[in-house]
């Protein structure tokens, strides 16, 4: 049990079905930047803290970083790659991006928190955003983006 | 380094034994994972991965328990109503681990299998009785968690087992408090915390971050349960001396802990400005 052992894994990546062979214990986070070409989600910490590689997993926002590649077979991915930029107006115009290595995990968790505003019954904007770390904003500019976006959907039919 | 990929809790025990208990059970891993490309002592493992399996996966009732399957999510149970509902503490504990990102794949298993003194599940669970269910291809185990931990990071799984299920009787609680103390808000390893409650079992008082495990405090329960008069912060403290050993590390020092348990204890507990 101590040869690698290569085999097929697929999983469905912004729509797309994906096929590679491989031991299935690489990092999300690098089979996306270095073997998919998507160099979208940042590395920041790789433990889980800062939030700069969330992804979104059958929906959900999760930290690539923590997650090996074999665990998502046959399942659905979706990275910032497949956010479209006029989904992001809101977060531009509010001040939530400086130096811009947070954003894409920002955007990521905040269009999920955009997408079912059920949630804030029982959890804050900035309780659902904890998982992004941002050293340059302050946070103030996140937070009011992703309520004016809130606004917007409240708004429009 | 490779990776198991089992079909059912069946095929991942037969895996588990062929390896000799030497395969990682792989669920979340947002324990196992962090800092992984320079985890080089663990590249040549054998990761066994739960994160797919359904039976782990399922938040089932009896008429005497919620069952939460040895793969179930804070995430999950955040977002079942029921559960929530029954047991408000798995609701509180689970909003502070982490943020959505570690909720969403941390379980509550690992979080019993992970060991450490400062899990914040643990507690809640504890608080509960909750019994741990066992399994491997030599057949079934239960185990109450207060009776799981041994010592620092040792505990009576072994090695071929899996964690099936976390079991909690259902139960009319009077008094449920759960007490996070951490640098901040969010995203904070614990510098120490308790839940406690009480119901027809009587009291529970469970602390982490205070001894080598998370460990019920059965002198403070004690005094609880005989109505004690307790007036002050200050007259919890010989029972807490008695129940846990804090030290001093990175995190904090075992005077603050001590001096804070007592008194958050003491105000979730008997204050009357709650
Ligand atoms: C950024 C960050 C913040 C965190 N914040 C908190 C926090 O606030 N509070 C807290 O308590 N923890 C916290 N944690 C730790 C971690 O998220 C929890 O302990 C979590 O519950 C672990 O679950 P997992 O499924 O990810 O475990 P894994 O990492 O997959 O596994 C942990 C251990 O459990 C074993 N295991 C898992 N499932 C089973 C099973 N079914 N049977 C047998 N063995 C099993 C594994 O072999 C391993 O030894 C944090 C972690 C990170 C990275
Ligand atoms: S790089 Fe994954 S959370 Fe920081
Ligand atoms: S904009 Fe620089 S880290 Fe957030």
């Amino acid at each position: 049990m101590t040869k690698p052992e290569h085999r097929d894994i697929g999983f469905t990546l912004n729509g797309e079905e994906i096929r590679f062979s491989g031991t299935g214990t690489e990092r999300l986070l690098d089979v996306l930047r270095y073997r998919l070409g998507l160099p979208g989600t940042k590395e920041g910490c790789g433990e889980g803290e800062c939030g700069a590689c969330t992804v979104h997993l059958d929906g959900v926002p999760v930290n690539s970083c923590l997650i090996l590649v074999g665990q998502v077979r046959n399942r659905r991915v979706d990275t910032v790659e497949s956010v479209a930029p006029e989904a992001l107006v809101e977060l531009h115009t509010s001040g939530a991006t400086q130096c811009g290595a947070c954003t894409p995990g920002v955007v990521m968790t905040a269009r999920f928190v955009i997408d079912h505003p059920g949630l804030l019954e029982r959890a804050s904007v900035r309780q659902l955003m904890a998982g992004n770390l941002c050293r340059c904003t302050g946070y103030d500019g996140i937070i009011e983006g992703i309520a004016e976006a809130l606004r917007q959907e409240e708004t429009s039919p | 380094m490779t990776m198991l990929f089992p079909s059912d809790l069946e095929e991942a025990c037969e895996m588990l034994a062929a390896s000799d208990g030497k395969a990682v059970p792989l669920a979340g891993g947002t324990d196992l994972l962090v800092h992984w490309p320079q985890r080089f002592e663990d590249h040549g493992r054998t990761f066994l991965d739960l994160s797919q399996l359904a039976e782990l996966r399922a938040i089932r009732w009896s008429d005497s328990a919620l069952i939460l399957g040895g793969g179930v999510t804070y995430w999950q149970t955040l977002g079942d109503r029921a559960v929530c509902d029954a047991f408000p503490l798995l609701e509180k504990a689970g909003r502070q681990v982490g943020a959505v990102q570690i909720q969403a794949r941390g379980t509550w298993a690992g979080n019993i299998v992970n060991a450490s003194p400062a899990a914040d599940g643990v507690p809640v669970l504890m608080a509960y009785d909750a019994v741990v269910e066992l399994v491997s291809t030599q057949g079934e185990e239960e185990i109450p968690l207060s009776e799981f931990y041994l010592g620092y990071k040792q505990m009576r799984r072994r090695p071929n087992q899996l964690v099936r299920a976390v079991r909690l009787p259902r139960r009319r609680h009077d008094v449920e408090v759960f007490e996070k103390i951490g640098p901040r808000r969010a995203q904070a390893i614990t510098k120490l915390g308790f839940a406690a409650t009480h119901s027809a079992a009587g009291w529970r008082v469970v602390a982490n971050s205070m001894a080598p495990t998370v460990c019920r405090c059965r002198t403070l329960e004690g005094m609880l349960e005989h109505g004690s008069p307790i007036r002050r912060p200050e007259d919890l403290m010989p029972a807490i001396r008695q129940d846990v050993s804090p030290i001093d590390d990175i995190r904090s020092t075992a005077q603050y802990r001590q001096k804070v348990f007592s008194r958050t204890l003491f105000h979730a507990l008997f204050s009357d400005e709650k």
